[in-house]
């Protein structure tokens, strides 16, 4: 790498540090609060690469194989996209129970439209993110501007919307799909160019996504820098940047070595990008952090609460009529029990994932690690071979043990 | 009289950063009613945490003795049992049970854990006679008034065997009729030989019911006068009250010369708010207050005043429910129905209760400092963290903010310098009105001395600037005009040449009989 990391104190003092000390607090103290909140960050990270080595080795490296991987990601990623609106929702200090009913809800609209309707499919796709956003927006406008608590409106959505699915689908299984709206949750992108092992499109946009990264992580290293302020030692940044080269890179090879890149992650990359700017540097993201951190003080700030709250829960329903398209794409069918339960898989993705039940705290790539832990268990127990019954309790205990962590953790900070 | 029944010596708690009580000595006469009354803050309330065990044996340094006998209370229960209960200023009623249900909770008659009703309804009964309340004790707490509620509060401490009743505010939120009856009641007690202490600044009240008066002062007892005795006016209370010297240090003033003309930067007008659940009740009554560009104008009062409920409402609404009245900005009338338009033209309000309404407790120093002004850091809608970063920076420094980096969160700093955040935070959101509301509660002196700095910038800078305060002295070395507040209503407009405690304090113990 050519990159000029010009670092000129590399030790763990800049000069700005100097400006003044916590209160009752020395180096040692900053330095022990520092390692605790990387804790935080990076503990679920590295929680999920254990996993993802445990299985390896149990599977007998199964876990790893090209075409495992691809399946992984087809498998999770319509959890991973509600799991990101989930996060929204949860940092806003609500909950979203509907979710799961709403994709069925979506997927049957969409069989509706392009089997019984011949719709075409990228009408019926602008027509079911509309039915996805108007549904949100209902719920929304009953949570922000009546004041009915976000669990109750919710619960009711899941039970109207499961409901509505199955009088849409007469209680039968509808299909197939439109083979343009069939490779939306089972494509691939197309292979071009010269004859070599690999996927040739998904190999450049991996090395470009690579590159991109490093970039960023350096420009944002030199940005803190030139305002001498806390930055994680050289060595350490180096190794931090080695491994996420060497992850994006494996899973570049890896899907590269099969069919290349499905066209849900590119959808699913777009969507983790996006909003995980809005959370970071939009007026509006911030404002859900906001609200959710300390509702009174918000609105003593000017926040207009109402109106976010509301426009989380369009969001939310925008999500989720993506997911119930990738969904129902994949099956290549609207089923009436599609979905069933995918909005406690998302909850629990988002809490696993950094979340905290009050609200206010929370990233989008926490909710996607959060959603990979859950998929790489699934997968992992499904090659082993584990049935449904010890897989749930499993799971349950993964939750349990990762918001404990997250507590326990904590409470030794407050001590 | 039978000798002291309790004797409280040289009582000293220390909270992180403030020292509460710094020796407060009070000793109670058997069967007498005794009342202790001070300023906002003086610390009476923690005082009556630390005897009823709220504040447990070794959390403070002094001496109780009770009955002659030495107590060391690890919590409230153990108080209760020797028979001291204290009743809260906030009801601790539950109030979707029972009037019976709540006088025995936890205490309740039972066997094997099997409620016995009979038992329960009958005693219930028996006690509501004794404070003279004639519902029913099934009927649910929620679904009587809050006099009658004190009422079942002071039934629930005689089911406990009371022998000191400590009774902290016990008129402040309740109506005259309400209040008198509770003052009686407390004499009946009296006579049937319960000691009780009351706190109260309402001087009237202390004159009706106490024996004697225990004053105190920036966490001292200062004296105790016997109320019955001659001598003994309200104005030798309030100089109790207010003795005190100048001793805070405040920057050097020139005073503000109005400008002949110009239409003052905010004036309120006729301004009258009801509670949010009583409605019948006026928290805020027919009050009129300027304020001039340049100028500090104070707002004295002691507990249920009504100032805080006055500059929230103005504020975007955000108390009560509005009765009447007008906002002008710069002589125009304004909207200020939601925080956006107040802000929008130009007014700050900076809450008295930073934890809850002011910061974001668990985000950053920058984060909470651009808040209420994003967009003069935003383009489209999108931050720019390098802009954001530097303006906070900035307020660090010059705030003298004490912090690693701006980075940090604000839960993790002290008081004094939280208090510089939500400064900070409104004074980039650029206004021409700040209403700053008791912006020294809980700090210390030194981040005091910093905060009146800043507003004294603030003035000298042409911003108008309304300072809610319980400290007289902060008043007095502040403010151009002082107007005072008493339960709901102006009591008076004082000049700052006119202005000492005594007679603030005399406008703010008016109450109501002024204005019958």
């Amino acid at each position: 790498m050519s990159t000029d990391v010009t670092d000129k104190s590399p030790a763990a003092a800049p000069p700005g540090r100097s400006g003044g000390s916590a209160p009752g607090g020395g180096l040692l103290q900053l330095m022990l609060d520092g390692m605790r909140r990387n804790m935080r960050q990076y503990g679920m990270l590295l929680a999920l690469g254990l996993i993802v080595a445990l299985f390896a080795v149990w599977t007998d490296g199964d876990l790893l194989l090209p075409r495992n991987v691809s399946n992984l990601v087809l498998q999770n990623s319509y959890i991973l996209i509600l799991a990101i609106g989930m996060m929204l929702v949860i940092i806003a200090g609500h909950i979203d129970l509907s979710v799961g009913s709403l994709t069925a809800f979506v997927g049957a609209f969409a069989a509706v439209l392009t089997v019984q309707h011949n719709v075409s499919w990228p009408i019926a796709v602008v027509l079911c993110l509309l039915a996805g956003a108007a549904a949100g927006a209902a719920q929304g406008f009953f949570i922000a501007y009546l004041g009915i608590p976000s669990f109750i409106v919710t619960l009711a959505g899941m039970l109207v919307f499961r409901g509505v699915t199955e009088i849409l689908l007469e209680g039968q299984t509808l299909g197939p799909f439109p083979d343009g709206l069939q490779k939306m949750g089972n494509g691939f992108l197309p292979e071009v160019g010269p004859e070599t092992n690999y996927h040739n499109i998904t190999l450049l946009l991996g090395l470009v996504l690579i590159a991109f990264v490093v970039l960023q992580e350096v420009r944002d290293r030199k940005r803190q820098q030139e305002f001498a302020l806390d930055v994680a030692p050289r060595n350490i940044f180096l190794l931090k940047l080695v491994a996420i080269v060497a992850a994006l890179l494996v899973v570049t090879l890896l899907l590269a070595s099969y069919k290349g890149a499905p066209i849900i992650l590119l959808i699913l990359g777009a969507l983790v990008v996006g909003y995980g700017y809005v959370m970071r540097n939009a007026v509006f993201g911030r404002h859900i952090y906001a609200i959710g951190g300390n509702l009174p003080a918000a609105k003593l700030s000017g926040v207009k609460d109402k109106k976010v709250t509301f426009l989380v829960f369009l969001n939310m329903g925008v999500l989720a009529a993506l997911a119930g398209l990738a969904i129902a794409a994949r099956l290549n069918a609207a089923s009436p029990k599609a979905g069933l339960n995918y909005e406690l898989e998302a909850i629990a993705s988002a809490f696993i994932g950094g979340a905290s039940m009050s609200g206010g705290v929370g990233t989008v790539l926490g909710a996607i690690i959060g959603g990979l832990v859950l998929g790489v268990l699934n997968n992992g127990m499904n090659l082993l071979s584990v049935g449904t019954d010890w897989q749930q309790v499993i799971k349950g205990l993964a939750l349990l043990a990762a918001v404990g962590f997250d507590v326990w953790n904590k409470r030794k900070g407050v001590s | 009289m039978a000798g002291p029944v309790l004797e409280m010596r040289s009582i000293v708690k220390t909270f992180p950063g403030v020292k509460a009580l710094s020796d407060v000595t009070l000793t109670v006469q058997q069967g007498e009613v005794h009342a202790i009354c001070g300023e906002n803050g003086a610390g009476k309330s923690t005082l009556m945490k630390v005897l009823s065990g709220v504040h447990p044996h070794g959390s403070y340094e002094g001496e109780i003795l009770f009955e002659g006998e030495v107590c060391q209370f690890k919590d409230i229960r153990a108080s209760e049992q020797q028979g001291i209960v204290i009743i809260h200023q906030e009801l601790a009623l539950v109030p979707y049970l029972s009037i019976a249900e709540n006088i025995f909770l936890g205490n309740e008659h039972a066997t094997r854990g099997l409620i016995n009703w009979n038992e329960t309804l009958r005693h219930a009964t028996e006690l509501l006679r004794r404070v003279g309340l004639s519902d029913h004790p099934e009927t649910r707490v929620a679904d009587i008034g809050v006099g009658k509620q004190q009422l079942v509060e002071i039934a629930k401490a005689l089911s406990k065997k009371v022998k000191l009743l400590i009774l902290d505010e016990p008129t402040a939120a309740l109506n005259d009729e309400d209040s008198g009856k509770l003052l009686d009641l407390i004499l009946e007690l009296k006579k049937q030989g319960i000691t009780s202490i009351i706190i109260s600044h309402k001087l009237n009240e202390i004159r009706k019911v106490a024996d004697s008066v225990t004053i105190i002062r920036d966490g001292r007892s200062i004296e105790t006068l016997d109320v019955k005795a001659p001598e003994t006016t309200e104005d030798r209370i309030i100089s109790g009250m207010v003795g005190r010297d100048l001793d805070h240090r405040f920057p050097e003033r020139t005073p503000h010369e109005p400008e002949e003309g110009a239409a003052p930067a905010l004036e309120i007008r006729n301004w009258t708010v009801h509670h949010p659940i009583d409605q019948q009740r006026k928290v805020v009554d027919d009050v009129t207050i300027n304020v001039r560009r340049g100028e500090i104008v104070g707002i004295a009062g002691l507990m249920g005043a009504g100032r805080t409920e006055l500059a929230m409402s103005v504020f975007g609404r955000t108390y009560g429910r509005y009765g009447g009245g007008t906002v002008l900005k710069d002589g125009k009338e304004i909207r200020t129905k939601t925080v956006a338009e107040a802000v929008g033209h130009g007014i700050a309000y900076v809450t008295e209760d930073r934890k809850h309404y002011g910061l974001n407790l668990i985000d950053t120093i920058n984060r909470n400092i651009s808040l209420s002004a994003l967009g003069k850091v935003a383009k489209r809608g999108i931050v720019d963290e390098h802009e954001e970063r530097q303006v906070a920076e900035g307020f660090r420094k010059t705030m003298n903010i004490k912090a690693p980096t701006v980075f940090e969160p604000v839960g993790k700093l002290s008081g004094g310098n939280q208090q510089k955040v939500v400064l900070s935070k409104w004074i980039f959101a650029g206004p021409d009105v700040l209403i700053l509301d008791e912006p020294t509660r809980g700090i210390d002196v030194g981040a005091k001395f910093e905060i009146y700095t800043v507003i004294d910038k603030l003035a000298a800078e042409g911003k108008a600037v309304v300072f809610i305060s319980s400290e007289l002295p902060e008043l007095l070395g502040m403010c151009d005009r002082i107007y005072t507040m008493a339960a709901g209503r102006l009591t008076g407009e004082v000049p700052r040449a006119e202005a000492t405690q005594e007679v603030l304090m005399r406008q703010m113990t008016k109450d109501k009989e002024v204005t019958r």
